[in-house]
């Protein structure tokens, strides 16, 4: 009975395989046109993959347990209507300055944290299926926020907007934020997923969780931890959305769920659990980003294909990568 | 029960005339406010419905927002089946699924108005209600046109691929046609801002120049003007998006060089035919055809008239 999710350390068509993808993706993109190496054109989208990259890690974690968040894009809408709202009712007693925008992050992460929370308690403690619920936590955090918003768009006060802008634009040595902070939470959740008691753990869980309660790993504390990880770097993301373009609405996050789930999956991570594998899900994350920036900068396909072009992609990077899987 | 209250009625009718009219019931159905446009559509609706129960007491409404095409089937069944509508005033979420389901409202004999997007079956509608969308594109490229007499090259941003956006955007071509402005890309921005913003910064990326933009919508038009802020260009010199958004109205009446101007398509236009229905209810006036509400272009001087800083949008 062994759980280890060990691989041989063979190179094998797993690890090639998005790997691959991403070298062939990113030839064909710098023939097809000059500006795609350019300095801004890759600024642009690592940035871009940022929202989607922070909430897949997270994502990662919550699949190997064996589990599923399908609520994390309406989540992001709720949690940047929730912060424009706060912060424009502050903005009469604290201005604009530092503080606000502490305010600000400091509602995203809780808010983050408390519906990852609500999610992680229904599942564990009260033993509904994750599917289930994060598909109706998907229904609430959507309605939610078209309700705050009044079926428009909720937008941050413009003044406010300006101060808050280099969160998103701005950066050290001419890295901007948004890629810093990716980079920071990716690293961190690689070492977790590696080589931490709860990465092993998550793992474990994903593989058996009878067995992973035999061997005393707390499962439900565990399992609801991925849950809460995953809301507070919905939070984060948020930190990043909401000075891009100041505001949020019913269509804001839409399909984030879908994008992140296949990121994770076509980084290598097993939908049913028991592996996963955070460098993976980067790779995924900047495949997907990069079909829609190649397609945007050659004139190469219909622009109604795009969905089938992306749809190919996914489906070829993960039949790459079919093969005897570790922990089947 | 229902023969004792009309009896009812009747009797009370023959001495107070002005209570006779039993209460008719108007059915109405549109799509959930899932982006901009729609919330304010929404906001006019209900705000119609309002004016509308207060003016005319005979008149009860039914409002339902459906989120997807299926949703909007149910909604119309259920208006028939559980409230016995008079009248069905439907902006329908797609034009395929719903007209098996409006001619079959039709066939229980009730009045039907359609607004923004027709059916697949011509004749069903007692009213039509309509945006000029051939004419938004024109109207458009008519601007366009005029205010780069010098030619130049463009990006459009189109819209969800639709019939909607296909007459926008050949309106827009007829008009440009033979005025020296070169179309050099053209996307889908799905009327969203996200997504326009995305796009907006893989053209600036592919195209060292660009003169001018088509956002098409205002929505859209924020995505551009935030991709074109971020990126420092300076050769853009304005960006013309569509259906009269608050803030960008507000802009055009402030003289921003950056959004001269702005075409309308109004979400209003629901309050248009939801009022037309009322009337063709409670007086003799007659109300079938058409109605097409023309596209304007809103400029610095008269921007104050499509000014609705209430509305959502």
């Amino acid at each position: 009975m062994t759980v280890k999710p060990q691989a041989r350390p063979k190179v094998s068509m797993s690890v090639i395989g998005p790997i691959a993808a991403l070298i062939v993706l990113i030839v064909m993109g710098a023939l097809m046109n000059p500006n795609f190496l350019g300095v801004d054109n890759i600024s642009n989208v690592l940035s871009r993959s940022a929202f989607i990259g922070i909430i897949a890690v997270g994502m990662t974690f919550v699949i190997t347990a064996g589990g599923l968040d399908l609520s994390v894009g309406s989540m992001a809408a709720f949690v940047a209507g929730l912060m424009i709202l706060v912060m424009n009712a502050a903005l009469p007693s604290l201005g604009v300055g530092v503080p606000i925008i502490l305010l600000g992050m400091a509602t995203a992460l809780v808010a983050g944290l408390v519906a990852g929370w609500l999610n992680g308690f229904l599942i564990t403690v009260l033993g509904i299926e994750a599917f289930i619920v994060t598909l109706g936590s998907m229904g609430i955090y959507r309605s939610l926020v078209t309700w705050l918003a009044d079926g428009g768009t909720l937008s941050l006060d413009f003044g406010l907007r300006t101060f808050y802008q280099p969160v998103f634009y701005g950066g050290i040595l001419g890295v901007s934020w948004p890629i810093i902070v990716f980079a920071v939470v990716v690293i961190v959740g690689e070492i977790a997923m590696r080589s931490s008691v709860f990465g092993r753990h998550c793992a474990a869980i994903g593989s058996n969780d009878q067995v992973a309660k035999y061997s005393s790993v707390r499962v439900g504390r565990v399992r609801m931890a991925t849950y809460v990880i995953l809301g507070l770097l919905v939070g984060v993301a948020t930190i990043m959305y909401v000075p891009r373009l100041g505001s949020a609405s019913s269509s804001t996050g839409v399909l984030w769920e879908l994008e992140a789930i296949a990121a994770v999956i076509i980084g290598g991570t097993l939908l049913k659990g028991g592996f996963g594998r955070v460098w993976g899900t980067v790779i995924g994350v900047l495949i997907l980003t990069l079909i829609g920036n190649i397609l945007n900068l050659t004139d190469f396909v219909s622009p109604y294909l795009n969905g089938a072009i992306q749809g190919l992609i996914i489906v070829l990077a993960v039949v790459l990568q079919r093969e005897s899987k570790p922990g089947v | 029960m229902k023969h004792l209250v009309s009896g009812l009625a009747l009797s009370v009718a023959l001495a107070v005339p002005a209570i006779a009219q039993e209460t008719k019931v108007i059915g109405v159905s549109i799509p959930a406010a899932t982006h901009g446009w729609a919330g304010g559509m929404n906001y006019f609706a209900q705000a119609a419905i309002d004016r509308l129960e207060e003016a005319y007491p005979e008149l009860d409404f039914v409002l339902a927002t459906a989120s997807d095409p299926g949703k909007q089937v149910n909604d119309i069944e259920d208006m028939v089946a559980t409230r016995n509508i008079d009248a069905l005033v439907v902006l329908p979420f797609e034009s395929e699924p719903l007209t098996g389901p409006v001619q079959n409202v039709k066939a229980s004999g009730a009045w039907i108005t359609v607004v923004d997007r027709g059916l697949s079956v011509p004749g069903i509608e007692d009213l039509y209600v309509a945006g000029d969308n051939p004419g938004f594109g024109s109207v458009s490229g008519e601007y366009m046109a005029s205010a780069m007499p010098d030619g130049g090259k463009i990006v459009v941003l189109r819209g969800i691929p639709t019939t909607i956006d296909n007459e926008r955007v050949e309106g827009f071509e007829a008009a440009i046609e033979g005025k020296n402005i070169e179309v050099i890309g053209m996307e889908h921005g799905n009327w969203n801002r996200d997504d326009s913003f995305t796009v907006m910064q893989d053209f600036l990326s592919k195209h060292p120049q660009i003169d001018a933009v088509w956002a098409s919508d205002d929505d859209m038009a924020v995505g551009v003007l935030a991709a074109i802020e971020a990126a420092g260009r300076d050769d853009v010199k304005f960006v013309l998006g569509g259906a009269g958004m608050k803030e960008m109205v507000k802009r055009v009446m402030d003289g921003d060089t950056m959004i001269p101007a702005n075409v309308t398509y109004p979400p209003s236009m629901i309050a248009t035919a939801i009022e037309i229905t009322a009337v063709g209810l409670v007086s003799q006036a007659p109300v079938s055809g058409q109605f097409i509400i023309g596209s304007v272009l809103v400029t610095p001087e008269n921007a104050a008239d499509f000014y609705y800083p209430d509305s959502p949008f």
